[in-house]
């Protein structure tokens, strides 16, 4: 079977958990083989991995036809993709699109990132779609997230293939429910015109149904996995520390609750003196945090690391001994089994839809910040609270493949062939 | 003749209520009293009552023929004279028909018999005194927690005085053997062993009602004509279950009082007879004997300690709680003994299983918590405070060792005192006896006694 995907992250270059999903979910349906998938993003850098995917970049896909040579093609795009699919795709252009800026090659440029003038590169990456459409043979079209639905409908209507969307996350999420209504209506858009729905958690698939008033039939849950972790990243190095850590590590936005972070901390050091928390990530409510850190008096136990990147991300959950997610809403939360893949027990919100599936970590409400105290407290006083959530947990995310997922996935498409 | 005894147990623990780790030493009440009260009033309600006069119905109209076997749990005694005092009157009605024996058990339905012999004896006295107080009746027959079960448990059952103990037939310990007889514990022969007809019990408590199960419905009928159906030879079937079987797990819709109420009859027409254990026990005799190296019980698909002992969170509770079990036995305050009873009830531990599949099921069906984490926290944290408080009575700085000497000491002069008192009465009597009017043996009972603490 043939899958064309349209996506906007890939590793190794992410910037959320949207680019992991989509890897490890193309990765797992890959292993259950026979599939053939082109995942095309808006800007490869080259290095992405290529075994079990053709990447096709929005930015190498020419919408003006240029008269260049092979030679120079193969140097100007030889890392990212063939210089024969650039003339593929060049003989399927499909209307005139001088005036919208292009480079030499005819190509349109893309950030690949979540710019001021997003909307008008989304619709950019819609028009590059129709190219890609026209050119490559595929029985399916499946498209990962809001960004990326006005490309997955526009290859829908050239070509009449059965179209996915895949719902990482909505705008409700995002916003604690003040959502925006350009993006709410692009989503809208995009849920209107699938033939399936495939969301990350019941609790996603709930938001669907129910703001976006889509007909439950065609919504179908496929809980995310996690990517095995490399020895290398299992076995970091930390330096000695003194004290117990507690981590939070993910934005500090609205949406990752970290106000409550704040509030369990103070209950706990009221009653245990040995213990650090930490509040690793960068975002707009940061600052606000620092402040109410401060206020609290607990500025000399509360610490902030400003964002931190690949191997940092698994140094500093190898040197915690609880990590927490008190998000309010998060449609999935893939960081928690990661942080239970390097051994960490972990405490998330029940508004997370990865509290759906796993059974080896502490629930707690969001806003409850007596219980979360409570757990914390459990976790570090009690070693068997400790381990058992450390081992059990280990090996419960241990179970938790793509492949399953992938899998899952497949059959979805098949009912729809 | 087939003989049936029916054995019926009733156990509630005092549940814990949510407490913070910042209650830790400041607030010293551990109890739910709302869903205690709220949960040992429904039960007695909808189940015990309602069962208790169908007994007494069956016992009057079949003529004493009828008979049954209770164990009820120290904690749920309290708990019943607290809340469903009715109930208490309503069982001494039964007990005064004499076709009602009460069993032995842990006073808290504790795992004291896997952990600590000396608190295991102590428990049992302490129960067995409680149910002589209130039914006026002495146990014989032994029924520990769970029917958790083993050689060594045998042997201390046995020298407590105990003919009989009732335990489950599980596969792995009975193989191609039927559970249908008498049996001896092979490390103390002389204790005579009933093993719980698993089939046959189950049938009653959990399957009576469901009505994708072959048999369904099940009548008194047929079920007699399954045990008169067994072997000519097989002359006992132990049916043993939790009293709440009638009336809330298969509730009064279901039928189920009005099955129990036609046994008799049924029973009667194919000659059966019903008995007590210790009746059992008198006119039965062990066909053979049973070893058991590992504890069984009767929970969960592995009949063993599993539920109570499987993980390490329960592991870690239980034996943080034995850890103190000396210093509260030495301790006098009444308070700090009563919560030691509470603590132990052997539900605290149930709830904090992790197993998944249809176990689970089973214990996240009973338990008050959210998850076997929030309960093993719920529990540490009462603990806590509770050690806390059994450490203000005696310091953690005097190690046990030191501890266990003094506590020797303070034995070994009890029983010297004893013996003393015993001499300087003998002598008395001598003195008595001694009508010459010599009065010197006074001096020499004096002399005597010096010598004895002398050669201590």
């Amino acid at each position: 079977m043939k899958a064309l995907m349209f996506g906007w992250e890939f590793p190794p270059h992410i910037l959320g958990g949207l680019g992991t999903a989509s890897y490890g979910l193309t990765k797992g349906m890959a292993q259950n083989g026979d599939m053939d998938i082109t995942f095309v993003i808006p800007k490869p850098w080259g290095d992405e991995p290529k075994d079990f995917a053709h990447i096709i970049g929005a930015n190498c896909t020419p919408v003006v036809w240029r008269d260049v040579n092979w030679d120079y093609v193969q140097g100007r795009m030889g890392n990212v993709m063939d210089p024969q699919l650039y003339y593929d795709l060049r003989n399927h252009i499909y209307a005139d699109f001088n005036h919208l800026g292009t480079n030499d090659l005819g190509c349109i440029e893309f950030s690949g990132r979540y710019p001021d003038n997003l909307l008008e590169e989304i619709n950019n990456y819609s028009i590059v779609a129709g190219v890609i459409a026209r050119t490559i043979d595929f029985d399916v079209i499946h498209s990962h997230d809001w960004l990326t639905y006005p490309a997955g409908i526009h290859a829908k209507q050239v070509t009449g293939k059965p179209f996915v969307i895949h719902v990482h996350a909505t705008d409700f999420d995002r916003s604690r429910g003040n959502v925006n209504p350009t993006v709410f209506s692009i989503e809208k858009d995009g849920m209107n015109h699938a033939d399936h729905i495939i969301t990350v958690s019941n609790l996603t698939r709930r938001t669907v149904i129910e703001k976006y008033g889509i007909d439950p039939a065609k919504v179908t849950t496929v809980h995310n996995a996690v990517e095995p972790l490399s020895e290398e990243l299992l076995h970091v190095e930390v330096p000695p520390k003194h004290d117990k850590v507690v981590t939070f590590l993910g934005r500090i936005t609205m949406q990752k609750g970290p106000e409550y972070f704040v509030e369990a901390a103070v209950q706990v050091l009221r009653k245990m003196h040995n213990v650090q928390f930490v509040m690793a990530g960068g975002g707009d409510m940061m600052e606000k945090m620092i402040r109410l850190a401060a206020r609290r008096n607990i500025a000399d136990r509360f610490h902030f690391t400003g964002f931190l990147r690949g191997k940092q991300v698994y140094e500093m959950l190898k040197a915690s001994d609880v990590y927490i997610m008190p998000s309010v809403s998060e449609p999935f939360g893939i960081s928690p089994l990661e942080a239970m893949q390097m051994g960490v027990p972990s405490i998330i919100s029940k508004q997370s839809g990865c509290a759906e599936i796993l059974e080896n970590v502490i629930k707690v409400d969001y806003w409850d910040t007596n219980a979360m105290a409570n757990a914390i407290y459990s976790i570090l006083q009690y070693p068997a609270m400790y381990r058992q959530l450390k081992e059990q947990g280990l090996a419960e995310v241990n179970t938790i493949t793509w492949d399953k997922a992938g899998a899952k996935v497949i059959n979805i498409y098949r009912s729809l062939l | 003749m087939k003989a049936i005894c029916f054995y019926f147990q009733i156990h509630q623990p005092f549940r814990l209520k949510n407490y913070r780790f910042f209650d830790i030493g400041n607030d010293h009440y551990y109890y739910d009293d709302f869903a205690n009260d709220e949960i040992i009033t429904r039960i007695a309600h909808r189940s015990y009552l309602p069962a208790n006069q169908v007994l007494l119905d069956m016992i009057r109209e079949n003529g004493k023929r009828f008979k049954v076997a209770f164990s009820i749990s120290g904690t749920a005694i309290e708990q019943l004279e607290q809340y469903v005092p009715e109930f208490i009157d309503s069982m001494k009605e039964l007990a005064a028909t004499g076709c009602v024996e009460f069993l032995s058990e842990t006073y808290a339905h504790s795992l004291a018999s896997l952990q600590d012999a000396d608190e295991f004896v102590a428990q049992v006295k302490a129960h067995d005194a409680k149910i002589e107080q209130l039914f006026g009746q002495k146990p014989k027959v032994f029924r520990n927690t769970e029917l958790i079960y083993d050689d060594d448990i045998a042997q201390m059952v046995h020298s407590l005085g105990f003919k009989g103990m009732i335990t489950d037939g599980a596969k792995h310990i009975l193989g191609w053997k039927s559970p249908n007889y008498l049996y001896a514990a092979a490390s103390t022969p002389k204790l005579k062993l009933l093993l719980k007809n698993s089939k046959l019990s189950d049938d009653i408590s959990f399957r009576f009602r469901n009505s994708d199960w072959s048999a369904y419905p099940l009548t008194a009928d047929k079920y007699i004509g399954w045990i008169a159906g067994l072997p000519q030879e097989e002359q006992l079937v132990n049916l043993f279950m939790n009293y709440e079987t009638f009336g809330e797990l298969q509730p009064r819709e279901s039928g189920i009082f009005e099955f129990l109420k036609a046994l008799p009859r049924f029973a009667a027409e194919s000659g059966m007879q019903f008995l007590t254990p210790s009746g059992v026990i008198a006119k039965l005799k062990p066909v053979g004997e049973l070893s058991v190296m590992h504890p069984i019980s009767w929970a969960d698909e592995a009949r063993d300690t599993s539920a109570w002992l499987g993980n390490i969170l329960q592991q870690e509770a239980v034996e943080k709680l034995y850890s103190i079990a000396e210093r509260v036995r030495l301790c006098g305050n009444r308070r700090i003994k009563q919560e030691w009873n509470y603590l132990q009830s052997s539900d605290h531990f149930f709830y904090m299983c992790t197993k998944h599949n249809s176990d689970g099921t089973v214990h996240s069906h009973y338990s008050p918590y959210e998850s076997p984490y929030a309960a093993f926290t719920n529990y540490m944290n009462v603990l806590s405070d509770f050690m806390i408080r059994v450490e203000q009575e005696y310091p953690v700085d005097i190690d046990n060792e030191e501890l266990n000497a003094l506590l020797l000491t303070i034995r070994n002069q009890e029983t010297e005192i004893n013996n003393l008192k015993r001499q300087v009465a003998m002598m008395r009597n001598n003195i008595v006896k001694d009508t010459t009017g010599d009065f010197a043996p006074e001096g020499e009972n004096k002399k005597r006694t010096g010598r004895k603490h002398k050669s201590k």
